[in-house]
Formats: structure tokens, sequence, C-alpha cells
């Protein structure tokens, strides 16, 4: 639905996307990740035609966006949800991009609740909102017009843990039905458990893609690991030890390279009770993350922290 | 998010381009939708009506034969000020606001948009010339009444034709300066500079200098305006009028029409 072939954005001498292709498929969620000037929101601007691209095309549906009539009603776009008049209530702001789509004004109030935005709030001038409400009505905004394909860079930016688990519910379910959906972020945990497909961009260039599976077969080299935590630890790694499977201790239980059924499998014949058992590539991702992007970090002498056990997926 | 689709292509045969009169519209409302906006609608009429209302009581004090002209050229001081501001915001509050990405996502032909605003602020000027004649009559009416005096019309359909020019063209020099600049507080210094500063300049030029004096109708714009002020235009006075503004309104809304176009909208 969205194919960007060959973009690139030269400002100066300065590159901010250098010749990056990719594509968005209906019916999923595409997550655009890179540190902070990797050149997503560029890309993003590229897309939407506020900033002209230096070479390359991006296209939506086949068509340039300029191309589109009405592009409100097929493309939402959420750029910057602090670039709103401060002076305009919530509603103001969604009512003129009601009228300007034609849209009956009941729309706005639709998507006022949906975004959960109450009538106190709504009358509130944007001046006074917070971020994580600018956040929501513009997400609101972009998709006021009921489009096909949502372009959305930074939305879970300022919204609170509960607002970025309910943003994911809403794409998710945006994409089931069909539609497209590319949203950018900096933090890894936004995206990776919504988004089908990843793209990694570091300065201006895509430094990986493809799923989350894929993405994680390569960054542990093809060689899985597995997060275990059992009643006994100590009995646990030396069974594994004796079955030829190496494991380390990681936090509160042990980091075992093999598969987690294998892993499982030893623990009962040993009937040792388990608490925890997990693949452990979820760190692997983060750390493919950082070191894909290190490059581009602006902290000089970032190193990525070795093992940080991590028991949590965000 | 009932109407998504899983081919790889827009049906856009539902969407029409957005009518030109749906843009004018909301820019109209652009105008009056923010607290800026809408206490510069009031505070131009509330001077308007201020200055009128003083003009009445000083002319009536001193007994002073005045004309409908006199009452137009009183309420010309506030409308011919504020007007061309609220013509610089419309254009420069997108832009300091980054209220632009968002129009300009709606609707990609910036030349559109751009000529919606000019709509706009012509309907304000149309709106602003209704309020005027009709202040002014009934000024105009009451003076009569008061005074004693007999009441001097003269020709208000030319004079309606004039006023209705004074107000576009201050609008639509306000809006080239701040297309040229994209900026509020410079647009508006510029703009006063160029109605307040350079006509006494000019002037000065022109007594010192007797090949300025010559040129000056030819450059000075607001002077020239004052011929239509006063009802006095003629000839030659048409001439200078489409010349100087040429250069003061015709080329910066050109130059900042190129710019908004080519511009990175951030």
């Amino acid at each position: 639905m969205i194919k960007v072939e060959g973009l690139t954005r030269a400002y100066g001498s300065f590159i901010a996307v250098d010749d990056i292709s990719f594509e968005c498929k209906p019916g999923t969620v595409t997550g655009f990740l890179g540190p902070n000037g990797a050149g997503k929101t560029t890309t993003m601007r590229v897309m939407v035609g506020l900033t002209p691209p230096t070479r390359g095309d991006v296209s939506i549906g086949g068509m340039k966006y300029r191309d589109i009539p009405n592009p409100g009603r097929h493309v939402g776009v959420l750029l910057d949800a602090s670039a709103q008049h401060a002076g305009r209530t919530g509603r103001e702001v969604l009512e003129l991009g009601a009228r300007t789509m034609g849209l009956p004004l009941e729309r706005v109030d639709e998507m006022l609740h949906l975004v959960s935005l109450d009538a106190r709030e709504s009358k509130r001038r944007v001046r006074n909102y917070s971020l994580g409400m600018r956040q929501r009505l513009g997400i609101a905004h972009a998709l006021l017009g009921d489009p096909t394909v949502l372009i959305l860079d930074e939305p879970a930016n300022g919204l609170d843990p509960a607002g970025i688990h309910w943003m994911r519910g809403l794409l998710k379910q945006y994409a089931d039905k069909g539609g497209t959906v590319l949203l950018s972020s900096h933090l890894l945990h936004e995206v990776e458990q919504i988004a089908d497909e990843m793209i990694l961009i570091g300065n201006g260039k895509i430094v990986a893609r493809g799923t989350r599976e894929e993405l994680l077969k390569g960054a542990s080299g093809g060689v899985s690991t597995t997060l275990v935590t059992s009643l006994d630890n100590a009995a646990l790694s030396q069974a594994l030890a004796e079955k030829g499977l190496p494991a380390a201790p990681a936090g509160g239980g042990l980091r075992v390279t093999a598969e987690p059924v294998d892993v499982g499998r030893v623990a009962a014949d040993r009937q040792i009770v388990l608490t925890d058992l997990r693949a452990g590539n979820e760190g692997g991702l983060e750390q493919l993350f950082l070191e894909l992007t290190a490059s581009t970090q602006r902290e000089a002498d970032f190193a990525p922290a070795p093992d940080l056990s991590r028991g949590v997926s965000a | 998010m009932s109407t998504a689709v899983t081919t790889s292509g827009l049906d856009v045969s539902q969407t029409p381009r957005t009518p030109f009169g749906r843009l004018v519209s909301v820019e109209l409302r652009k105008l009056s939708d923010t607290r800026a906006g809408r206490w510069l609608l009031i505070a131009i009429a509330a001077l308007t009506l201020l200055v009128l209302v003083i003009q009445m009581w000083v002319v009536v004090a001193q007994n002073t034969h005045v004309t409908f002209n006199d009452f137009l050229q009183g309420m010309n001081t506030p409308m011919g000020i504020l007007l061309p501001v609220l013509g610089v915001l419309s254009v420069t509050s997108e832009w300091s606001q980054r209220t632009a990405m968002v129009t300009f996502t709606l609707e990609p032909s910036r030349v559109r948009v751009i000529a919606a605003k000019l709509v706009s602020l012509l309907v304000i000027s149309v709106l602003a010339l209704v309020i005027g004649l009709v202040l002014a009559s009934f000024a105009n009416v009451l003076y009569g009444a008061m005074s004693g005096n007999s009441v001097v019309w003269g020709s208000v359909g030319k004079l309606a034709f004039f006023y209705l020019l004074l107000y576009v063209f201050g609008m639509a020099t306000g809006f080239a300066f701040g297309a040229l600049f994209l900026n509020s507080p410079a647009g508006i210094v510029v703009y006063f500079v160029y109605s307040f500063v350079f006509p006494g300049l000019f002037a000065l030029g022109a007594a010192l200098m007797d090949w300025f004096s010559k040129l000056q109708p030819w450059i000075d714009f607001n002077t020239d305006q004052n011929g239509l002020i006063d009802g006095t235009i003629h000839g030659k006075g048409w001439a200078h009028l489409v010349v100087a503004g040429l250069i003061w309104l015709a080329l910066p809304l050109a130059v900042g029409i190129w710019r908004i176009r080519r511009a990175e909208v951030k």
C-alpha cells in the first residue's frame, strides 16, 4: 500500500535519508524503528508531501500523495502532536479537520470518545493539554476521515502505559480490518509487540528489516537461548550440564543455550519444578537494535550492556 | 474504520477533491476560532465604533461641516491599521503554530490553500465594508439631526468601491508580507514600517530631491491610496496606484507564494 523506492533526502552535504526502499502491506503494522535523528520523520514527511525528496519516490495505493483527492479520507497522518494551534480547543481542531474533509460533525464526537477525551477536556485549549492528551487528539485527527492507511510518527510518545496499551490494541484492530499502519518509534518495546514487520533505520539507512522472528534469528546468530527459573537452580544447572547444555546464572534464574523445549524436558526428567521458562532472545532483539544503531547514537562511547538478564518483556 | 480494504490500491472514486468553497469556509473559521483571532476582530469593530463616536462628538461640539466621506475616513484609521494585521496572521500563524503541517496534509495543493486564504480575506473585506457603510450612514444621518446642518452624501457607490479596494489592498499587502517572512512579528513589524515609516521617508526624499519627487508617486503605495480615501483619485493617480501596487503588493505576494510552495513544512 505504501511503497518507498530509492528515497533520498539531502540537506546540503548532510544526507538525512539515504536511498531507502520498503513497502507496507494492507492488513499489517509496520514498525519504523531508529534512534532520534535516524531519518524516520523525514521519510514520513516525504510520504505526505511536506518535504520534497531529493531522489526517489513514494506512492500510496499506487498514487502520489498530492494526487489523492481529499487525502484525509484515505491516509490518516500524525506527524507531530504538538503541531496544533495552542489557542484552539481540542474539539475545534477536530472540527476544522472534519469540515475540510466534508465529514458530519458527529464524527468529531465519535473520535473524541474513541481516544477518551471527555467533553470538558475537548473544550480546553490545546495549550493546556499534556503531551499524552495532544497525542490522543492527534490520533483522533488521524482517524477522523476513516482512512485505510495510517502514518504515525512516534504516536506513543507521552502516552502513559495504559495509553500505550490502548494504542497498541487500536492499531492492531485497525490492521486486522485490513488497514495499513506505519508507525515509527525510537523505543523497541513500543513496537515489537504489534509490528508484523520491523524496519530498523540508522543514519538514514535501513540496517535491518523483517518480522520479529526473522530479526531474532539474525540477532542470536541462529542460536536460541532460554531463560529458566526453577525451585532448585543448582540442580537444574547440573542436570543441563550433564546433557551438554551450558547454563549460566542470569538474575534469579539461568540462561541456557538451547531451545525451551529441551530445557523443559531435562527439568521434567529430573522432576525439577520450573517457575518460569521462555525463549531468551528478547534481549537479543534489543541488543541487535542497539548494536545496529550504535553508530548513530548520540552517546559516543555507548556500548550495550552484555547481559541485563532481562526478566521483563515490556 | 469500517471501510478498510485489503486491495493494494486506494478507492478514490467516492472522495472528490475538496471543493474550493469548503476550503474558504474553513479558512474563514480559522480567522476567528482562536482567542487571538476573535479578539482582533472584536478590537477592529470596537475601535471603529469608538473612533466614530469621538468623531461625532467633536464635529457636533465644534459645529464642523462634515460629509459621509469624512465618517468613512475616520473609520479607515482603525480598519486600515488592523485589517492588514489579520492578513499577516492568517498566513503566519500557520507557520508559527505549525498548523501548516495539518493544513497541507489535508489539502496538498498549497496554491489552493493560499487562494482560499486570500478569498477568505476578501470576504472579510466585504464584511468590513458593509459594516463601515452602515455605521457611516447611521453617523451621517445622526450628525444631520444633532447639528442641524445639511446631510451631504456625495457619490456613495464610488466611495464604497474605493473603500473596498482600500481594505482589500491592506489585507492583501499584509498577507503578502506574512507570506514573505512566514513569521508573525516580522510580518507585522515590516508592514508597519512600510505603512508608517516609509511614507514619511518618501515625503522627505521628495522634498529634498527634485528627481525623487517625480519618482515618489510611482513607488509610494500608501500615499497613492490617499486618493481612494478622500475619493479624489483620477487618471494618473490610478496609474501610480497600479505601478506602486505591483511593487508593494504583487511582487511580495508572488515571492511569498513561491516561498510557501517550495518551503519544507515543519
